[in-house]
């Protein structure tokens, strides 16, 4: 280091003096602009739209808010078709979390040991996940299309009339419920089983060797080598990508949107399209959208403590 | 290939092999496996590789049944992406024609003409481009410049409730973006922030802060603070120890951070949807408002999704490395 020929001389006593200083007022000076633009964009909004959603209220309506207690929330618990939305929310991260989690350990365990090409292969399996969510979205519409889409063309589908129309929940002209959801977790999977793969291979990379040869100088099965050493070693991680993209799935929007807009009917109609739909179009339910983007966060809380929860336990164990 | 595995006395011990890593079985299992990454990775980027054709195919090629690997390339999609047209009369035509003849017409103009129609002006996906390059890189810029302080001050000096606070900053990613769109709504309405490029800037800011903090908080974390504490001793300032030694050791953290955010804000759409709707707008709820005008122009449409996906493949190559990192918001190494 050449940090002593134009370092500037002081007294020591100076230096001390003003190095306490500098650092307490540095720490203040580094932290607190951040600090202050969190509380503003995230935190005070937060305690606003949880005021708003004990309100009556409409952005768009010329009147303030007025007050109902609980209204807002017994309303959307007593509404059938708010349930609905729920229920399909609950299908979509259900299905679409568990194909991508045994996608992404499959295929973690499948580029783990190094091969010629691998890295490269690798890398381009990661594209997906990069890309703008909405623009996948009008990708895969396109993809999708039952005339001139590709998606039916590479299934060996080549005639509109007997192939699928998934975006329309119809195959062969007739209807088939949640084809359309079931497109959607499709392209959910197609983007971010890398990113389990990812966590995965992070987790698998860290495994000590001598345990697997300690399993081996014991012959023991590689099944046996795959529950008993893999698999515990890196749940951890395999848990918190789970914890990830089951967050995600209650948040999906941008892909709902560029692909399907809800459609047909309700079927792909997710709680945060639903959201959306209420806050911002048609009648501008602010009070009630607050209220059910309120429910949507309790969730998302609750869901990640159950898995926070387990995860602790799990590492206590070993 | 017999001979590197050949061992015994005469045969110096360079390294170990795994009897089990080296067998006949294994090699064929070996085999097989990197085979089913490949046909993966292929099925993977099929839909990639569609969108890229389908930006160069004509209008009539887009819609062919069976679908067309096989066409002539043109540039169409670009042109209905950037342009507004207008149908040029039958009147009119030959004078175009002639104009094109003589060279006089730029290459989009031909183009166009060749659909028969004539440019009338750029259309609002520019503006929108420029917009999401604007908001994009300043909110980069802010975000990682107070990311990067935030990050050395959790990284360096003992804080009261330092867990906390950090788990507060990355809780913010965690929300749901409609949570605070709604208040933050109205709260733009209040300020004139509403479609607005500072309105945007400062969420997007805020929106990244939460990963440049943790991610640069992990690069800083790694370089030893040994550095520092010399340079303190020969009596630099914590300032001058901060931008003379820290800075210089975490430039590659620096540049992936700034990448990630970059392509954060650059792929963001729920915010950029509910909060603009004219001057401040972005290209991607712009692309996807596309769709309903008119007839679906499928070119047009590829080709944006092109220019979002060239960055996106670029940046992807560059991070592989710090792709994880990333990705978690930083809270996994290794």
């Amino acid at each position: 280091m050449s940090v002593q020929a134009n370092a500037p001389r002081l007294s020591s006593q100076e230096r001390a003096r003003r190095r306490y200083l500098t650092d307490r007022a540095i720490v203040n000076l580094f932290i607190w602009p951040t600090l202050i633009l969190l509380i503003a964009i995230n935190l005070f909004p937060l305690f606003y739209s949880l005021y708003l959603g004990f309100t009556d209220y409409s952005a768009i309506a010329r009147q303030v808010p007025v007050w109902v207690g609980f209204k807002n929330f017994s309303d959307i618990l007593n509404d059938q078709q708010m349930w609905k939305y729920f229920a399909t929310t609950g299908k979509y991260a259900l299905a679409s979390v568990g194909l991508q989690t045994l996608l992404g350990f499959a295929l973690a365990m499948l580029v783990r040991e190094k091969f010629r090409g691998s890295g490269l292969l690798t890398t381009l399996i990661l594209i997906p996940m990069m890309i703008s969510p909405v623009v996948v979205g009008l990708f895969w519409k396109l993809m999708y299309n039952p005339t001139f889409g590709f998606f039916n063309y590479l299934l060996g589908f080549t005639n509109p009339s007997t192939g699928p129309d998934m975006l329309a929940s119809r195959f062969a002209g007739k209807v088939v419920p949640n084809l359309a959801l079931w497109a959607v977790v499709l392209v959910d999977v197609w983007m971010w089983s890398p990113f389990v793969m990812l966590l995965v291979l992070s987790g698998l990379k860290a495994i000590p060797d001598y345990l697997y040869e300690a399993a081996a100088i014991d012959r023991a099965s590689s099944w046996f080598q795959f529950w008993r050493i893999t698999l515990p070693q890196v749940a951890p991680l395999l848990l918190i990508a789970v914890l990830f993209r089951t967050i995600e799935a209650f948040k999906a929007f941008d892909l709902v949107m560029g692909m399907t807009g809800g459609g047909p009917g309700d079927q792909t109609e997710l709680i945060a399209v639903n959201l959306y739909r209420q806050a911002f179009l048609g009648q501008w339910r602010t009070g009630r959208a607050s209220a059910l983007a309120y429910i949507v966060l309790i969730i998302i809380i609750a869901v990640s403590n159950l898995y926070i929860r387990y995860l602790n336990k799990m590492r206590g164990e070993s | 290939m017999a001979t590197f595995y050949e061992t015994g006395p005469g045969y110096p011990v360079t390294e170990s092999i795994r009897v089990d890593r080296v067998s006949p079985t294994a090699r064929r299992i070996h085999a097989v496996r990197a085979f089913v990454v490949l046909v993966f990775a292929i099925i993977t980027l099929i839909p990639v590789f569609v969108m890229g054709i389908t930006a160069f195919k004509s209008r009539a090629d887009v819609v062919s049944v069976p679908p067309k690997i096989i066409f002539k390339p043109t540039l169409e999609g670009f042109v209905f992406l950037f342009t507004e047209r207008a149908v040029v009369s039958k009147v009119r035509l030959p004078e175009f024609q002639k104009k094109a003849e003589a060279g006089e017409l730029s290459l989009f103009e031909r183009i166009a003409l060749n659909t028969g129609q004539e440019i009338t002006g750029p259309s609002d996906y520019v503006d929108r481009l420029k917009n999401s390059l604007i908001i994009a890189g300043i909110s980069t810029i802010l975000s990682v410049g107070l990311g990067l302080f935030a990050a050395y001050a959790f990284s360096r000096f003992p804080i009261g409730g330092k867990d906390d606070l950090l788990f507060f900053i990355l809780s913010t990613r965690m929300l749901p973006p409609v949570v605070v769109t709604i208040p933050l709504f109205l709260m733009y309405r209040q300020l004139g922030l509403h479609d607005s490029h500072l309105g945007m800037i400062l969420l997007y800011t805020v929106f990244n802060l939460s990963l440049s903090v943790w991610l640069l908080k992990g690069f800083i974390d790694e370089i030893p603070i040994e550095y520092e504490e010399a340079a303190l001793v020969d009596g630099y300032t914590r300032f001058q120890a901060f931008y003379k030694i820290v800075l210089p050791q975490a430039v590659t953290g620096i540049a992936a951070t700034t990448v990630f955010c970059l392509i954060f804000a650059w792929n963001e759409y729920a915010f950029a949807l509910m909060l603009t709707s004219d001057d401040a707008r972005t290209a991607p709820p712009s692309i996807a408002t596309m769709l309903g005008r008119g007839g679906i122009e499928w070119s047009a449409i590829a080709a944006g999704s092109l220019g979002f996906l060239i960055p996106v493949v670029i940046v992807t190559f560059a991070l592989r490395n710090y792709l994880l990192r990333g990705v978690t918001f930083g809270a996994i190494r290794r």
